[in-house]
């Protein structure tokens, strides 16, 4: 079974060069303004989307993500709208891949089975569950794999090669490195130690390669490309939505301000 | 839910960290390869006698251990029934239970090389006896505690800081103890080499929920042997407040396989649980995924964690640790939960007749008591766990009682 993400990394092999991830929080600020920003992310040169699913305690995220989620659970989003969301990109967008990207309890309140049909009849590929290691496959990354969606493991610092094969057993569609030891948004990979460990990974596995984690300028994304298959950046496009704001609320220029950042960091990932 | 009941209440957690469906290892990957080790190193530990004999020796000059079981006369005469004593938990050093995971807990990262203590703390007793042992060791240690704790435990944060602890507040969320908790975390996710974290109860991933059970068991076994010498028998019921639940487990678990001992655990009602501002999991909760394990939480119906609500600081927790969400599960022991108010009476009655100033948390137990004690007859052996004693809320009871301290 090839999924939107497979294909979208075999094109992107084919043209020589990495992928760029976005990530931003699903109803940050609110819901038409959230579906504005998806909805212009693939022309601003997003390659994949990934859509964070707000929740209240989310214990690897830093405090750019923190705040997003909860601008967007004030403004009402829920997993069904977030779901919602996917469905209404997907009228105008049969292409993007989407990865829903947050934490268990929304999913197991939803029920498993149940979420796992309705992500996939909304459209989305793969799914990255911070708090689910291998350990605990049986919960949700099997069935997932089942249901025909993408698990996508986070692998660390920490995981090093006697770890690596059990991070990697059940991961499919790309794997997403986590370059920095700490929560999104705060420190700045180092690059070096980032090629190191890219280099590493793949002597595990023949899935590509994004690094994540504090990745904020066009700069950064052109150096960790040259190693990784793709370079995910989500703080940043989320502190992007917060300068926008006005009294908490979205402008005309919330989606722009995304848009364009995006455009900057494409030209990075190009280049 | 339909289970069986197992020939012993005694044996978990399974090999993942299992109590039932309960518990679990839900943590992000970096921490992984920390909790494998941790597991391992607590397992080596447990194994060593060496180990066993410091962490006694400890106990016994540095906590103070074994501590009383003491007769309550006036309570048991006052209320007419059950013949009630306290497990003194409120005499050790640091004046809680806390200590005695604490203790446990650090010399077990002595053992492993590590020289930064992190800790959650609600009340600011583990975050005290963190600190405490910490000094001791000349380890550095951070505390995570979320800013609304900090304004009504202030005396605790002071004991902090004097004994060289750095107190972070928790910015984030409700700003209590779970928004502590998640600190915490992500301050060891960042620091995974030299850090060690030490959970302050029953919960958190596979191996803290068994850990820290088994360093606060010593409260149960004592109360075994205590009430063997005065009593020459098993009591008949034990009381004990809930939080995480570890003062709780510590004395309920002794007791699990003795059948002709009911137990009870007592959740924080808040305002009361039908006004929706209340700490009662279990009560309250449903089953859901936080902090490393699944057990009952407080949530709204998109899974979503809702703020708890309780006049103590130590119970203020959406969520219990997951081997009481099996207990309860199982119907070992039974969960029922105080008001604010009822354990503010019990906090009064308790200083009144027995010249114990009580924690908050423990006249949440007290409360519990004094509905169920009347209606036990006399030779009815009661224990309740004294947690912990309430210097630290005497700003926060002169305030509900109207008085400018
Ligand atoms: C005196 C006392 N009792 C009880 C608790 C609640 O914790 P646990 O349920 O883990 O015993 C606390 C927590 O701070 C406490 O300080």
């Amino acid at each position: 079974m090839t999924t939107r993400i497979d294909q979208r990394f075999a094109d992107l092999k084919k043209e020589g060069r990495a992928a760029l991830v976005t990530f931003v929080t699903a109803g940050d600020p609110d819901y038409a303004t959230s579906l504005e920003i998806i909805k212009g992310l693939p022309k601003a040169g997003a390659d994949i989307i990934e859509f964070g699913m707000p929740f209240t305690d989310p214990m690897a995220d830093g405090p750019a993500i923190q705040e997003a989620g909860l601008r967007a659970l004030h403004a009402g989003q829920t997993l069904i709208k977030t779901l919602d969301l996917v469905r209404d990109f997907r009228k105008s967008d049969d292409r993007t891949p989407v990865v829903l990207m947050g934490y268990y309890n929304p999913i197991y309140i939803h029920g498993v089975e149940r979420f796992l049909k309705d992500a996939k009849a909304a459209g989305v590929d793969g799914l990255i569950i911070v708090d689910l290691p291998p350990e605990e496959d049986d919960e949700l990354c099997l069935p997932a794999i089942k249901a025909g969606l993408n698990f996508i493991r986070l692998a660390t610092p920490t995981t090093d090669d006697k770890r690596a094969p059990t991070v990697l057993r059940n991961t499919s569609g790309f794997v997403y490195y986590v370059s920095v030891l700490g929560i999104t948004g705060t420190k700045a990979p180092d690059l070096k130690s980032v090629e190191q460990n890219v280099t590493r990974l793949k002597g595990h596995t023949k899935l590509p390669i994004a690094v994540g984690f504090g990745v904020k300028t066009a700069e950064q994304a052109r150096s960790i490309a040259k190693s990784a298959d793709g370079v995910v950046v989500g703080s940043a496009l989320v502190n992007a939505v917060k300068t926008s704001l006005k009294a908490g609320k979205a402008t005309p220029e919330t989606a722009k301000a995304v848009h364009r950042l995006v455009s900057e960091i494409a030209q990075g990932v190009r280049s | 839910m339909n289970q069986i009941a197992p020939n012993s209440y005694r044996t978990g957690p399974d090999e993942k960290g299992l109590f039932g469906i309960y518990g679990g290892r839900f943590v992000a990957e970096t921490l992984m390869p920390l909790i494998l080790d941790l597991q391992k190193a607590y397992d080596e530990a447990k194994a060593d006698p060496t180990f066993q004999a410091e962490l006694d020796g400890f106990l016994e000059h540095y906590v103070g251990r074994p501590s009383p079981l003491y007769f309550a006369e006036r309570l048991t005469e006052h209320l007419g029934g059950a013949k009630i004593y306290f497990k003194r938990e409120d005499l050790n050093h640091t004046g809680a239970h806390k200590i005695n995971n604490v203790m446990g807990q650090i010399l077990l990262a002595r053992r492993m090389g590590k020289t930064r203590i992190i800790a959650e703390t609600g009340a600011g007793q583990h975050g005290v006896a963190t600190a405490t042992a910490c000094a001791r060791f000349g380890l550095k240690c951070i505390v995570y505690m979320g800013e609304v704790d900090i304004e009504r435990q202030k005396p605790n944060v002071f004991r902090m800081k004097l004994l060289g602890a750095e107190v972070v507040p928790a910015l984030s969320g409700s700003r209590t103890l779970k928004d502590a908790l998640n600190e915490a975390l992500r301050d060891w996710v960042a620091n995974v080499e030299d850090t060690f974290y030490c959970i302050g109860t029953v919960a958190g991933p596979h191996p803290y929920p068994e850990m820290v059970r088994d360093f606060q068991c010593i409260i149960g076994n004592e109360t075994k042997k205590q009430m063997h010498r005065h009593e020459g028998r098993l009591p008949d019921s034990l009381i004990a407040a809930i939080g995480g639940g570890s003062n709780a487990m510590g004395l309920f678990h002794p007791f699990l396989d003795d059948a002709s001992v009911e137990i009870i655990g007592v959740e924080a009602a808040g305002s009361g649980v039908d006004t929706g501002k209340h700490a009662a999991s279990i009560t309250g909760g449903r089953p859901g995924i936080l902090h490393g394990n699944r057990t009952y939480i407080l949530m709204d119906d998109d899974g979503q964690i809702t703020e708890a609500h309780s006049i103590s600081a130590g119970l203020d927790y959406p969520g219990i640790g997951p081997e009481h969400a099996w207990l309860n599960d199982t119907k070992r022991v039974s969960y029922v939960s105080a008001t604010d108010k009822e354990a503010l009476e019990a906090f009064q009655l308790c200083c009144q007749l027995e010249g114990i100033i009580p924690a908050l948390e423990p006249s949440h137990a007290l409360a519990h008591a004094m509905k169920l004690a009347p209606t036990k007859p006399k030779d009815h052996l009661m224990v309740i766990c004294m947690s912990g004693r309430g210097d630290k809320d005497i700003f926060t009871v002169a305030d509900h009682l109207g008085v400018k301290l």
